[in-house]
């Protein structure tokens, strides 16, 4: 279908800083969030965890708490069904370990899943829960992936009927390893060599809104699931199995959500809730608060990386090894596929090396579990990577601006590694067909002031000026994995209802979505009205995770808008008398050659009513057959300060290449978004534990997360661009921006005062320890 | 709600969003569960705690967390909600800028943030980017980067101190 809406220039819709359709009910505080609707005679739920971070259970008396008045359903291991299952919400089947079940009688981390009780207020519950009676057997706990490695470590998935687990005698999740080239051989012919070990911290997504679910029957007596998920598709399947109801008996609702990170691409409440309501016959509200959301929902993978470069004196690539220790806690959601894409977003950058060995282990420990957060393992090796490529610039004395721009990846050109290493399997092979990494270096340097401030050491006071850099890539959505589907629907007005599964969690996908529709239909955004992600009313999509929106369902949206536009056009060129595809619609009229016009309106009103009648609609799918890379460089400028170590950021400067920009706001406000939690990430952020693996923190007083007062000058400039294979153009922009503030301000750090932080985060004790101010 | 509490139940009376109601309350409960219960449901909630900002509301035209307020403390005073700071088919300044400035995603921080933004316009109408930053320091979002609501705080402190001028003159 050859159709004129993919010219960039004439964009009516896309490109421009659109309103977000659900902003004006978002800023009047409409009832739009999983738990704003109050139904009749709803039981409120909660779950019973466990205290100890390692213990079989050896009873559960529930009697006291069942007795109790106002007690509706208390579930365990004693009245549930074991089903191993992951609570990762990926397509299937899961790349990741089916090591879970709904609940076990073992517990693996200090918050695990013991039992759930519904009652008919908040007060009952937390008796019940306290009225449960727990006979633990404790088992020794393994709180670090050195303790999960060591020999005669405690095995902590030693149940039988896992499947999927790489090791579980050596507590090995996953496992990944890959080669190109000759990387011994490579490392012996270059001139230089670096190896540096990086170490993240734990840390958590923290949405404002904590995981929330509402499940009942609804009026056709439908088994309803209303909750804050970003993938509502994987949410019915999983759910359906683990409760043993046909996934056609299962709505699930996704209602606005309030921010996911990633961390709502896990099935965490709705099973227990569906189940609760399945056994009650009643509504059933489960929440999480601010504590649990830190300790039992999920975190992001803190990994150990080691990074070993080879590069010859002009400053080209030969040889990276690159091997990443994650640790999942205590069970393995997402963990394949995190750990491989610490290399499999990374490596490609640099694809002059010609070896590359790529390697590691995601271990179990008893601490709480990791699965999907922004970035998802590129952020984690980009920290190893970006600082190791500083120091060899550094020793081979050149400008690192210099060494990036020898060696990374550019139009045209491809990396083994796509065609190795893809989502817990092999990937796709593809070609570049848009970078603009090089421009978004120039642009970045400038606008930080490289070449007056690199190396320059300035001081003011006690405090002493540096800046640093780092480039990233991600991908837009897993190529051949994926799927995501549109419908769109001609009203007689000439409105379009447009109906997508792609969950919006906040971004404003629903919203970019529309201006695609809107920019090939040639009408106003107010024209096409969004309803998404409801598995009864709109059509499949994977969900929102990989960055995959935009450019998936963005896909399948602009080829149902095509679709459609066809059959107005057919319609039009009938009432005209012309050549249908010779026609063209804009201000929502078909304007013919002589001139004569017809509007979408007369066209909508004769289908519905008069002649050829029928209703216009169409739906269409889309099955990436790639993954184009959006680009981004980094530049910080920070203070730090010698007496305290405390490092300021002066300045941040962020420029993006995402393929063209369906709306500006919203694609900025992702980049600032991902770039102060990134910068809360180097900085401060980190859960603490005790040596019972017990977190000390889980509030957001206790673990502070960036707020309006800490933000720094923060520059985002999006360059322009074109991805040919993307919807208008687009590619990702989603997750991006978090993998740049790490090393950018490690770099920084380096380039004033002289020390390379390999541990996040830089506080000021790490940095005066480094700096041989502290004992360390 | 305990026996006991039920026992000790008290009436009060606040002047919501401009409508006088009286509610039937436990001494013990928060402003944010009274006001969610009574249907307002963009008084959000993120921690409990006092330690987010999402569930503020203005007590007497002051910002406060209403998860940190016992409703009983409120007892007399106006309250004023996210639903009731738009006039019929007319955004308030702060609404209309967080649209025009793409300051909301989510939009879970967005009520709190909003109201934080009134008490201080309340009080500061010509407000520095500091003053802003200070005034929503407590509304934590983990969308925004804070940049846009920034921008938009601004933009609709402009935009109020320009009306105000606006209906000096036609006096
Ligand atoms: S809910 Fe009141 S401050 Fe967080
Ligand atoms: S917009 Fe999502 S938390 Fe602020």
């Amino acid at each position: 279908m050859n159709v004129k809406t993919a010219k960039k220039s004439d964009f009516q819709v896309v490109g421009k800083n659109e309103i977000k359709i659900d902003g004006r009910s978002l800023v009047i505080g409409k009832p739009k969030f999983t738990a704003d609707i109050d139904l009749p005679e709803t039981l409120i739920a909660k779950v019973l965890y466990s205290p100890h971070p390692h213990a079989r259970i050896l009873d559960i008396d529930t009697s006291r708490a069942e007795a109790l008045a106002g007690v509706a359903c208390v579930l365990t291991y004693k009245n549930t069904e074991r089903i191993p299952y992951t609570t990762a919400g990926q397509g299937y089947p899961e790349p990741s370990p089916y090591d879970t079940v709904i609940f076990d009688n073992k517990v693996r981390f200090v918050g695990d899943r013991v039992a759930a009780v519904a009652a008919e207020t908040e007060e009952i519950v937390r008796k019940a829960l306290r009225l449960i009676k727990v006979q633990y057997q404790e088992l020794q706990p393994v709180l670090s992936i050195d303790a999960a490695a060591a020999s005669g470590a405690p095995i902590i998935h030693d149940e039988e009927d896992s499947a999927g687990i790489y090791d579980a005698e050596r507590n090995i999740a996953a496992n990944v390893d890959i080669d190109v080239g000759d990387t011994t051989r490579g490392f012996t012919q270059s001139d230089v060599v670096v190896e540096r070990v990086c170490e993240l911290q734990h840390v958590q997504h923290t949405p404002i809104e904590p995981h929330v679910c509402l499940s009942y029957f609804d009026t056709d007596d439908r088994l309803v699931i209303r909750t804050s998920t970003q993938v509502p598709f994987h949410v019915r399947r999983i759910v359906a199995r683990l409760i043993n109801v046909p996934i056609r008996d299962i709505r699930v609702i996704k209602p606005r959500i309030g921010g996911g990170f990633g961390v709502k691409q896990e099935i965490l409440l709705e099973d227990i809730c569906a189940l609760l309501t399945l056994r009650t016959g009643r509504p059933v509200l489960l929440e999480y608060n601010r504590r649990e959301e830190f300790v039992s929902s999920r975190i992001r993978h803190p990994m150990r990386v080691r990074v070993k470069l080879g590069a010859k004196k002009d400053g080209r690539l030969t040889t990276i090894e690159m091997e990443a220790t994650s640790n999942t806690g205590a069970y393995g959601s997402h963990s394949l596929t995190v750990l491989s894409n610490v290399g499999s977003k990374t490596l490609p950058l640099y694809n002059k090396a010609e070896n590359i060995h790529f390697y590691g282990n995601a271990l179990y420990t008893t601490m709480p579990v990791a699965g999907a957060y922004r970035g998802y393992g590129a952020t984690q090796g980009y920290f190893a990577l970006e600082t190791a490529i500083d120091e060899l610039a550094e020793q081979l004395g050149i400008d690192p601006l210099t060494i990036r721009s020898r060696n990374h990846i550019r139009v045209n050109e491809t990396s083994p590694i796509f065609e190795k290493l893809g989502e817990g399997r092999e990937g796709v092979a593809q070609r570049m067909k848009s970078c603009e990494l090089p421009r978004c270096i120039t642009i970045g340097a400038q606008q930080i002031g490289w070449k007056e401030k690199r190396g320059t050491k300035v001081r003011r006071g006690s405090k002493v000026h540096g800046v640093g850099m780092a480039i990233s890539m991600q991908g837009s959505g897993i190529p051949e994995i994926d799927m995501a589907a549109a419908t769109i629907k001609m009203n007689e007005d000439g409105s379009f209802n447009l109906l997508v599964g792609a969950t919006d969690l906040g971004t404003g996908s629903d919203t970019i979505l529309a201006q695609i529709a809107a920019e090939v239909l040639g009408v106003p955004l107010s024209k096409i009205i969004v309803y998404s992600s409801d598995t009864d009313f709109t059509p499949f999509d994977t969900g929102a995770y990989a960055s995959s929106t935009t450019y998936v369902s963005g896909k399948a949206t602009e080829k149902a808008a095509q679709d459609v536009r066809t059959q107005i056009l057919q319609v039009a060129g009938k009432m005209l008398e012309e050549d249908s595809t010779d026609l063209t619609i804009k201000g929502e009229q078909i304007i013919g050659h002589n001139g004569q016009t017809v509007s979408l309106a007369e066209i909508g009103h004769r289908v519905a009513y008069q002649v050829d009648q029928r209703q216009i609609i169409a739906s269409a799918s889309c099955v990436p057959a790639e993954s184009p890379a959006p680009f981004m460089a980094n530049f910080a400028e920070v203070a730090v300060d010698t007496e305290t170590g405390e490092v300021e950021i002066v300045k941040y400067v962020a420029v993006v290449d995402c393929g063209s920009v369906i709306n500006p706001h919203m694609a900025e406000g992702q980049v600032e978004g991902a770039i102060v939690n990134g910068i809360g990430y180097a900085l401060h952020e980190e859960m603490i534990f005790n040596s019972r693996g017990s977190m000390r923190n889980p509030s957001l007083f206790d673990y502070k997360i960036p707020g309006a007062a800490d933000i720094p000058p923060l520059e985002v400039i999006l360059v322009d661009s074109y991805e040919p294979t993307g919807p208008m153009g687009a590619k990702s922009v989603g997750e991006i921006g978090i993998n740049g503030p790490i090393p950018a301000i490690a770099n920084a750090i380096y380039d004033a005062v002289g020390v390379r932080l390999r541990v996040t985060p830089f506080t000021p004790q790490r940095v005066l320890a480094a700096m041989g101010k502290l004992p360390d | 709600m305990t026996e006991k509490e039920n026992t000790m139940m008290m009436r009060i009376e606040l002047i919501v969003n401009c409508i006088r109601k009286t509610f039937s309350i436990s001494p013990t409960e928060t402003l944010l569960s009274l006001l969610r219960r009574a249907g307002y449901k963009g008084v959000k909630q993120g921690c409990g705690s006092g330690d987010c900002g999402a569930c503020a509301v203005l007590v007497d035209s002051r910002a406060v967390n209403a998860c940190l307020t016992m409703a009983a403390k409120a007892d007399g005073r106006q309250v004023t909600t996210i639903e009731g700071l738009a006039e019929i088919n007319r955004l308030h300044p702060l609404q209309q800028a967080f649209l025009d400035e793409g300051a909301v995603q989510c939009g879970y921080c967005t009520p709190g943030m909003i109201i934080a933004a009134a008490g201080l316009l309340m009080r500061n109408s010509n407000p520095t980017e500091t003053e802003v930053k200070e005034a929503i320091a407590g509304n934590l979002c983990r969308c925004t980067g804070y940049i846009k609501p920034v921008n938009a705080i601004m933009r609709a402190a402009q935009s109020l101190r320009e009306k105000e001028e606006d209906e000096c003159k036609n006096r």
